[in-house]
């Protein structure tokens, strides 16, 4: 059991708010994905649950015991940092032995050798195993450090953009081996990432932080379907949701001020004239940028489409997001 | 090996050449002096004008290690023939050795003080510098201020009351004496440096250890003190140069059992006037237990701080 409970929790640096009383509980075995822009305060949330840093107001608790005062050491925390720091005097391999070496866990040599090598070939970093951690690139350095937080067997996995720096192929390996492996330890996992990808395949929950605040905690269909805010709905969604003011297409509930449409939610074919001013073709799908009484939008349209710009094409909003003034959304 | 923006060209490879070793042999010229001198017969030493081809000897180095006493040929004669190399050369000038010298005890005297206050300038400087680097120290600024200004005049300035502190203390002419006096005039600029060094470790690395199940301290030993190897041996190079050196203190208040060897070697006194060689051959000495600690030190020195493992 290790359910992570975040009570009232306030950090600032000076003047500057990185939380602002955020609750939030994130179930035991869940895999939490925290979503925001930069500065929204998604590391500083880590380091908080991770005993790093101190709230200033709040409380912490892991799996039922309240963490104040506790040093990280205490909290039986893994993390992966998102400046992923190896110690630069050891080997990859000793960098990996390093949490189990520690005076916590005194693991015996054996069973060291055995989990290092086995996380290593699940990282795909046997082969880099003797180098100096000086001595690789970026990526490999990436792995190395999830690989520190994967030889340990923590109730609480903390991962901060683990995968940012790695190619495609390896990014879909690497999510699928990291949901097998809270799948099959039961961990609860609180994940960092700007990867959509990311946080719709792998997150059981997904939290949106804004400015230090958490704005919706919810499955990751609840955050894409049925976003709280213009600021919800712009965290998920390729291409970005169009947000436009609310009567372009016609008359709009009262009180509307903005409508929100993603790809899916714009019908082509049907109602009022679009220009196409681009074509552009990402090989699985391709976009149109269209230009609509004096306003950008952007949809998705099959990947062999033979419109070019300067084409028209008909659209209509289909079943869209309405806002109100403040940008929330009114249902 | 050698990678740089703009490879230098062959011509200019040369210059540098030229400049470095024309450099190297003007600093190493008085050195060189002391080293040939210590291989000097006394008449050779004090030659005019000097002798640059000489034939050498080692009775600079007998003189040195040994205390000599003025016989008669009569009773030089009823002794024998010379046993020994070193009493042959001695006994060319009517004498004969009495005894071992005291520089052997001057010069272990210098090595216990020497490497002493240095361990300890070293080890409190380090302990020091970590806290002012990672914690909130109240005052931080001022303390560090104060502590640097411990160096602003010359340390001989408070010799004064040093002297007699130390002697209502019991403190004049002992190890302890001294070990703590060159200690802390060290301190600053163990402190300061080591500061210096242990800002650029990114706090990350300890973060990490403490995450990955390490107290503050393990962390520390573990993580910090590897990295900060480079800064605490150039540091204590620093330190134990000063120590070695130090003369003034050690005249002041040093005369018999603690004395080291920087006072004493001047006071080497030879049959007529100053014994030269054996003067040049206690410095030629003297000087080695630095260069072989520098020299074993040099890794680290040359090595530089690595940061490749931080993405900033
Ligand atoms: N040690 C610190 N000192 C001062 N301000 C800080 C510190 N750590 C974080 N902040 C501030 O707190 C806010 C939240 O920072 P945080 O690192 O949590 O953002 P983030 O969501 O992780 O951003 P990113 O996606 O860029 O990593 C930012 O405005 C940041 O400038
Ligand atoms: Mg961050």
């Amino acid at each position: 059991m290790a359910e992570i409970i975040l009570q009232g929790v306030s950090k600032s640096f000076g003047p500057q708010v990185a939380l602002a009383d955020v609750d939030l509980t994130v179930p035991d075995g869940a895999f939490v994905v925290l979503l925001g822009p930069t500065g929204a305060g998604k590391t500083t949330l880590l380091r908080m649950v991770s005993g790093l840093d101190q709230p200033d107001a709040g409380e912490v608790f892991i799996a039922g015991q309240a963490m104040k005062g506790l040093p990280p050491a205490q909290r039986n925390v893994a993390m992966v940092f998102q400046q992923y720091s190896l110690y630069p005097h050891l080997t990859v391999r000793q960098n990996m032995e390093f949490p189990l070496k520690s005076p916590l866990l005194r693991t015996p040599k054996e069973a060291i050798a055995a989990k290092v090598a086995e996380v290593a070939e699940i990282l795909q970093i046997s082969h880099k195993l003797d180098n100096k951690a000086t001595a690789l690139s970026g990526g490999e350095m990436q792995r190395v450090s999830i690989g520190r937080a994967l030889v340990r067997s923590p109730s609480v996995y903390l991962m901060d953009e683990p995968l940012s720096s790695l190619d495609a192929k390896l990014r879909a390996d690497l999510r699928i081996e990291l949901k097998n492996i809270q799948a099959n330890l039961g961990a609860t996992f609180l994940y960092v990432t700007h990867d959509q990808i990311e946080a719709m395949t792998m997150a059981t929950h997904v939290g949106v932080l804004d400015h230090g605040r958490l704005v919706q905690f919810g499955t990751p269909r609840e955050i894409y379907e049925q976003p709280v805010s213009i600021y919800a709905a712009g965290r998920l969604g390729q291409p970005h949701i169009n947000i436009l003011p609310a009567d372009l297409f016609g008359p709009a509930p009262h009180g509307a001020v903005y409508i929100g449409m993603r790809p899916e939610q714009i019908r082509q074919g049907e109602g009022q004239d679009a220009l196409v001013k681009r074509v552009e073709r990402l090989g699985d799908q391709t976009r149109l940028h269209l230009a609509f009484k004096a306003h950008d939008l952007t949809t998705v349209i099959d990947a062999h489409t033979p419109l070019r710009t300067g084409d028209i094409v008909k659209i209509e909003p289909h079943r869209p997001f309405y806002f109100d003034a403040d940008g929330a959304r009114m249902v | 090996m050698s990678y740089s923006i703009t490879e230098p060209s062959s011509r200019q490879k040369w210059i540098a050449g030229i400049l470095v070793v024309g450099y190297a042999l003007l600093t190493l010229l008085p050195l060189v002096w002391i080293i040939a001198t210590g291989f000097k017969t006394p008449a050779d030493a004090i030659a005019y004008p000097p002798k640059v081809v000489f034939t050498p000897s080692l009775e600079g180095y007998v003189n040195l290690f040994t205390s000599r006493s003025r016989v008669t040929p009569e009773d030089l004669a009823a002794l024998g023939p010379p046993t020994t190399w070193y009493d042959a050369i001695v006994r060319q000038y009517d004498m004969v050795i009495t005894g071992p010298s005291r520089y052997g005890e001057r010069f272990m005297n210098s090595v216990i003080i020497g490497f002493g206050s240095t361990f300890l300038s070293v080890f409190l400087g380090t302990i020091a510098a970590y806290a002012f680097s990672r914690f909130k120290v109240p005052l931080k600024d001022d303390l560090l201020f104060f502590i640097l200004s411990t160096r602003m005049m010359p340390p001989i300035a408070v010799a004064i009351p040093i002297f007699l502190m130390y002697r209502e203390l019991g403190l004049s002419d002992t190890h302890l004496g001294m070990i703590l006096l060159y200690t802390a005039v060290n301190l600053s600029l163990s402190v300061w440096l080591l500061k210096g060094f242990i800002d650029e470790i990114p706090i990350e690395y300890e973060e990490a250890a403490l995450i990955d199940g390490y107290t503050r301290f393990q962390a520390f030993y573990k993580v910090v003190l590897p990295q900060a190897a480079t800064g605490i041996a150039s540091t204590a190079i620093f330190c134990l140069i000063f120590a070695w050196n130090e003369y003034a203190f050690a005249v002041l208040l040093t005369s018999g059992t603690a004395q080291t060897a920087p006072p004493f070697i001047p006071t080497i006194i030879g049959a007529g006037g100053k014994d030269w060689p054996a003067v040049a051959a206690g410095a030629t000495l003297f000087l080695l237990p630095i260069m072989v600690f520098t020299i074993l030190l040099r890794k680290h020195l040359l090595r530089g701080i690595t940061f490749g493992a931080v993405r900033k």
